[in-house]
């Protein structure tokens, strides 16, 4: 049990995938723009980042390490991480509108979010069993949501604030988002 | 042989996903766009055609179909172009000039060279804001002026005209909420 918690501890505030990794940067300076926005895509990446986590995992463990074929891990994960959220699109859209509503925009841009193959690739690279994978996938997912979500609050702040010329738009978000990559630096060694 | 066997399997699992996807498309096919009803309802259905399209609902499909923007809407005004950004998730954006009937705060100013200083307009301003005496030139005390154009219509020479004021960093307000409530129809 400790094991799967300091996984999510990890991952959420650690090694965040944002601010600590590097990951997912373009949903992160994209959507996060407007509060609502960035919640539906946080809801979105942490169902694809949990469901392409255990997929990944299924395809490697019971495809690619029995035919060891492993060399062909990067592109059977974006071929796996691509299918499932389309096929999980086409699906939603027919039976729930309201959940399309919500997540429906933002499912195939997440396919080529670097996060989800990073994910896929980090589990078997540090060889995490399946629990392991689900709780892997499921900390950086809410580590990413929780990052953009703080974002996009910041940003709407910055927004309304008087800012110098020279550092509207762009400018003042990726310094914001530096000094935030700066806090959590701080929980460096907390655990690994 | 270790070849073939990748080979093998990519073509594999590519055709049984390509054939998933194709009867999935095909079994959960969605009868038209939903999102065009949700945009229909959210216009006015003046059906005025301000907009440049024949109707609310050809405008909902030219929203749809990214040919018109939000902001062409002006019974909706600023609330259903907000409304719209919120729908379809993207950036709200000024109302469109060409469509627009948000009124703009506008100022009057005398040409000094044509004024007569006749003080017609001086008795005609309901805030006091232009200063002047009889046969000398008159000024307006910008201000002060709230831009309600009485002075206008009095003046014989013409030599009142209208400018817009944008406003600054000292002189930007909030807007006012908008009312909920509607009117009574008469």
């Amino acid at each position: 049990m400790t094991e799967y918690a300091l996984i999510l501890i990890s991952t959420i505030w650690v090694n965040n995938f944002v601010l600590v990794k590097f990951l997912g940067l373009c949903p992160f300076m994209g959507v996060s723009r407007k509060l609502e926005t960035a919640i539906g895509m946080a809801l979105a990446t942490t169902f694809v980042l949990t469901l392409s986590s255990i997929c990944s995992y299924l395809v490697n463990q019971y495809i690619l390490v029995p035919l060891d074929i492993i060399y062909l891990r990067t592109i059977m994960f974006i071929l796996v991480i691509a299918v499932v959220v389309q096929f999980t699109e086409m699906v939603v859209h027919k039976t729930s509108p309201v959940l399309y509503n919500v997540l429906g925009i933002f499912l195939p841009l997440i396919t080529t979010n670097c996060a989800v193959l990073g994910v896929a690739l980090l589990n078997t690279q540090e060889g995490h069993g399946f629990l392991q994978s689900v709780f892997y996938g499921f900390g950086a997912a809410v580590g990413f949501s929780m990052v953009l979500i703080l974002f996009s609050g910041i940003r709407e702040r910055i927004a309304a604030a008087d800012v110098p010329e020279v550092f509207q738009g762009t400018a003042i978000a990726m310094i914001t988002a530096g000094i935030m990559s700066l806090a959590f630096m701080g929980f460096i060694g907390l655990v690994n | 042989m270790s070849i073939l066997v990748a080979i093998i399997t990519l073509t594999v699992i590519s055709t049984i996903f390509g054939v998933l996807l194709g009867y999935t498309s095909v079994k959960f096919h969605v009868e038209g766009d939903p999102i065009v009803d949700k945009i229909d309802a959210l216009l006015p259905q003046t059906q005025c055609g301000q907009c440049t399209y024949p109707g609310c609902r050809p405008y909902a499909e030219a929203i749809t179909s990214g040919e018109a923007g939000i902001n062409q809407c002006p019974p909706g005004g600023e609330a259903t172009m907000l409304a719209l950004s919120d729908l379809l998730g993207i950036e709200p954006v000024a109302l469109d000039e060409e469509h627009a009937d948000e009124p703009q705060k506008t100022v009057v100013y005398i040409d000094e060279q044509i004024c007569i200083g006749c003080t017609l307009c001086i008795q005609a301003c309901p805030v006091d804001a232009i200063l002047g005496a009889a046969k000398q030139m008159h000024t307006i005390i910008e201000n002060e002026c709230t831009g309600c154009d009485l002075c206008i219509p009095p003046c014989p020479v013409d030599c009142i005209h209208i400018k817009t004021v944008k406003p600054e960093q000292d002189t930007w307000r909030w807007s006012l909420p908008a009312s909920t409530e509607t009117a009574p129809k008469a």
